[in-house]
């Protein structure tokens, strides 16, 4: 299995992931789903979710985080959920919204 | 948990006179608060006590199972077992409104500061706020939106009233 | 149309205070998420699929060039440059910020607009027919007592906390606009047997997982008490309705469980005992409401308008969308006209900032500075002097609003579904616009009227059950699956609609609409329109068609 953490931002409620690196005391958050932690066993998920979730509680930057399924695929990480994959991307009716039109610049 | 109080514009954390009792716990001296089927199985034991008494209505508990008893009745506390369940605001109105009642109204159970203003208004005047204990805090979000549009037994003037006064 | 006066202004601007209170409690941490959602949502503001979301209400789905022009320039200024009108005559923004919200609501609040119960359990905006005003056999304009009860349902303190949302439609004729039927309360108005006006009281109609079409529970309810009797149903349900379970929450479900006769029991003795209260509504008051929606200064015109019917007979196009797009006016000389804003191949009901402003243009050079926002997801300009039709048009089709659908199979009704909304099971915007793309107009023009109505989910924003035909977006092991159903109706002769069979796979779902439509055209008689067709041959011709057996 692999698994990462998906939230919003509070403040601008944009799709957000627990990024690489977060652990041992600092936690930090991306806009794309290529920047995020992952976790390939049930323990690292776990942690990664309590991770987050003393984060909302902590610093209160970000809300309903909750773990999704995510597969590898060409060096990039994709939600196996069309759901979550909308919500990684952006509308599907609407290329040129959302992170699937931000990810060159960002 | 504080008890605020909201009383012909002014607002005041008081001292909360009453105990609440379990059904089961014996009853201690003083001003109680039971619940409605510990009233009803020992209404006579209760009403000859010589101190204030208090029934507490859960959700489902109308008003009306009390209606003839509430002369007698210091406080009436309906309890809002999550914030959203809200048959409270029905109860208030038709104690006011509908049984003449003028004792303590008291919310109680997950009651939120930002509720209060609803609850006042449908004739609650008193509230367990878990949120809140700060008056100054309390009476600021109470009078927030100036207007009102409903008649209800608040007496607070409508916007339809100062229409016509005008 | 109404103004606000200082009482309605000043409590939309205390509330946009309160909002703005309550934001500020929430980005301290003041208050959890848990105890913020009930609050936001009050005002309108949802946590969708890719950021927060603000509904505004669009009252009765009535609005001047200056609010137009404001819901632009939102969406301009605070949101990507697009909103999306909706089945109950509101607009949505899809990337609004927490932060900036309570500026937009103060944005809204200086065009006497607001996001108040556009979502939570409470009364939500009243909707109704976006003829109001100016269709024909109006008995008296609806709008008095939506605003009536826009001002009554508004933070209604008894009534904020209810077991689930409440919708109440109000139409001022028989005709029926504003899908009444399927509303928590449906109030149409009539004549009582002295030819006083009143109202027909319809009670538990909705959508979503378990549809009903509303029953009447008072034939006439004289117009004082329009204010008591609502308050009484609602009080009823208040304390009747369920609170275990969401799904049975409604006052449909209180209503089916309760009885008709003992439900309606309940509420006429609740009214007894209020109905001569403080609710009872002074004439004064009425009149003062019913004065703003005096008919605008209209010209006393000759009906026939001969620049108009030169045009149509010179100009098919123009023709056509005098057909299609136009409806006969109450006052001689005058015209209604629906603006698709649903050309080919574009999501129903999203609207960019620029045509909202040259909307806004044409309401004030043709129709009074009025627009109406529709539950089809149309806008209509209620007002228009005919010989100014061919004006229009041209001024529409440089816009790209002139499209001659409206009523046909590319005017679909569709919700965000999964492309927006966190609650959806599969994608309908996909499905709306493969389908606006798919038949000419002169293919449409030959089907005639057809309601297509799509959900992307059981909740039914997109009124699926009502469509002549009604597709519903369905999670299938994981994959997007479409179910269809036939022969709903939302207007006066209502009706749900009946699933045809097993699901479909989004491009299955197209080709299904294809034999529904072919089998249609095979089977009508005359003139009949497809709902007409399917009541009188049933579904076995459509399904053996779909499916190759019945
Ligand atoms: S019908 Fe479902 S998917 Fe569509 S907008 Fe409503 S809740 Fe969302």
């Amino acid at each position: 299995m692999t698994q990462i953490v998906i939230a919003n931002y509070l403040g601008s409620g944009r799709v957000v992931f627990l990024a690489k690196g977060s652990g041992n005391g600092s936690v930090s958050w991306g806009e794309l789903i290529d920047t995020a932690e992952v976790a390939t066993d049930e323990d690292r998920a776990t942690a990664l979710l309590a991770l987050a979730e003393a984060d909302v509680a902590e610093r209160n930057v970000v809300m309903d985080p909750y773990l999704i399924d995510v597969e590898e695929e060409g060096g990039s990480l994709r939600p196996t959920k069309y759901r979550e994959a909308i919500r990684a991307l952006g509308p599907t009716v609407r290329q040129d919204l959302g992170k699937q039109a931000e990810g060159a610049e960002a | 948990m504080a008890l605020l109080e909201r009383k012909d514009g002014a607002a005041a954390v008081i001292e909360d006179r009453f105990t609440r009792v379990d059904d089961e716990a014996a009853l201690p001296v003083g001003p109680v608060i039971v619940s409605l089927s510990r009233f009803q199985a020992e209404r006579e034991a209760l009403l000859a006590r010589d101190a204030d008494l208090g029934v507490w209505l859960d959700s489902d508990e109308s008003p009306s199972e009390i209606a003839g008893d509430l002369g007698k009745l210091a406080v009436v506390a309906c309890n809002f077992p999550a914030f959203n369940d809200g048959r409270g605001f029905s109860y208030a109105r038709l104690l006011r409104e509908r049984h003449g009642y003028e004792g303590e109204v008291r919310a109680i159970g997950e009651v939120m500061l930002e509720q209060a203003p609803f609850m006042a208004r449908s004739g609650f005047s008193t509230f367990e706020l878990g949120d809140v204990s700060d008056v100054a805090e309390f009476k600021a979000v109470i009078e927030e939106v100036r207007t009102v549009y409903q008649p209800t037994g608040d007496g607070r003037e409508t916007a339809l009233q100062r229409r016509l006064g005008r | 149309m109404y103004r606000y006066d200082e009482f309605d202004h000043a409590l939309v601007q205390d509330r946009v205070t309160q909002f703005r209170r309550q934001v500020e409690r929430r980005m301290k941490g003041e208050i959890s998420e848990e105890q913020f959602r009930p609050l936001r949502l009050m005002n309108g503001l949802y946590l969708q699929l890719h950021a927060y979301m603000l509904r505004v209400a669009i009252p009765y789905g009535t609005l001047d060039s200056r609010q137009m022009r404001k819901l632009a320039y939102i969406a301009r200024r605070y949101d990507k440059g697009y909103g999306h009108f909706t089945t109950r005559q509101n607009i949505q923004y899809n990337w609004p910020k927490l932060e900036e919200t309570p500026d937009i609501l103060a944005e809204l609040a200086e065009v006497e607009m607001h996001a108040i119960q556009t979502s939570g359990n409470c009364i939500r905006n009243v909707t109704s027919d976006q003829y109001a005003g100016a269709a024909k056999n109006e008995i008296e304009d609806p709008r008095i007592w939506c605003e009536i009860a826009r001002q009554w349902s508004t933070l209604h303190p008894e009534f904020s906390f209810l077991p689930r949302k409440f919708k109440i439609a109000i139409t001022g004729c028989e005709n029926d606009r504003a899908a009444v039927k399927v509303h928590d309360i449906g109030m149409i108005m009539k004549r009582g047997a002295a030819g006083e006006v009143g109202f027909e009281v319809l009670v538990g109609g909705g959508l979503g997982r378990t549809p009903f079409v509303g029953k009447t529970i008072r034939e006439f309810l004289p117009k004082e008490h329009f204010l008591s009797y609502m308050e009484a149903i609602l009080r009823v349900y208040n304390q009747l309705g369920r609170r275990d379970n969401k799904y049975k929450a409604r006052i449909k479900v209180t209503l089916h469980e309760t009885g008709k006769e003992e439900f309606t029991r309940l509420v006429e003795e609740e009214w007894e005992a209020i109905k001569d209260s403080t609710l009872k509504l002074p004439k004064e008051e009425v009149d003062r409401i019913a004065a703003h929606f005096h008919p605008p200064a209209w010209k006393a015109l000759p009906n026939d308008a001969p620049t108009c019917d030169s045009r149509a007979a010179s100009d098919p196009e123009f023709a056509a969308w005098l057909r299609h797009n136009v409806e006969e006016h109450k006052t001689a000389g005058y015209a209604i006209v629906n603006i698709s804003v649903k050309p080919p191949g574009e999501p129903p009901g999203d609207v960019t900032d620029v045509p909202m402003e040259a909307m806004a243009e044409m309401a004030d050079a043709y129709s009074f500075s009025e627009l109406r926002v529709t539950h089809v997801q149309n806008v209509t300009l209620p007002h228009v002097e005919k010989e100014q039709l061919p004006a229009l048009f041209d001024d529409l089709a440089k816009h790209g609003l002139a499209t001659a659908n409206v009523g046909l199979v590319s005017d679909i009704i569709c919700c965000p579904g999964l492309d927006y909304c966190a609650l959806a099971n599969a994608r309908s915007i996909p499905v709306a616009q493969e389908l606006t793309k798919r038949y000419t107009l002169e293919r449409q023009q030959e089907i005639g009227d057809m309601q297509i109505k799509i959900s992307g989910c059981i909740n039914a924003c997109g009124h699926h059950h009502v469509g002549n035909i009604g597709i519903l977006g369905v999670d299938r092991k994981g994959e997007e699956h479409y179910q269809v159903q036939l022969g709903g109706s939302a207007s006066e002769d209502a009706s749900l609609g009946k699933i045809i069979g097993r699901g479909f796979t989004q491009d299955e779902v197209i080709e299904v609409v294809d034999k529904l439509l072919d089998t249609y055209l095979e089977l009508r008689e005359g003139e009949e329109a497809f709902i007409d067709t399917y009541r009188r041959v049933g579904m076995n011709p459509f399904k053996e068609r779909v499916y190759g057996t019945a």
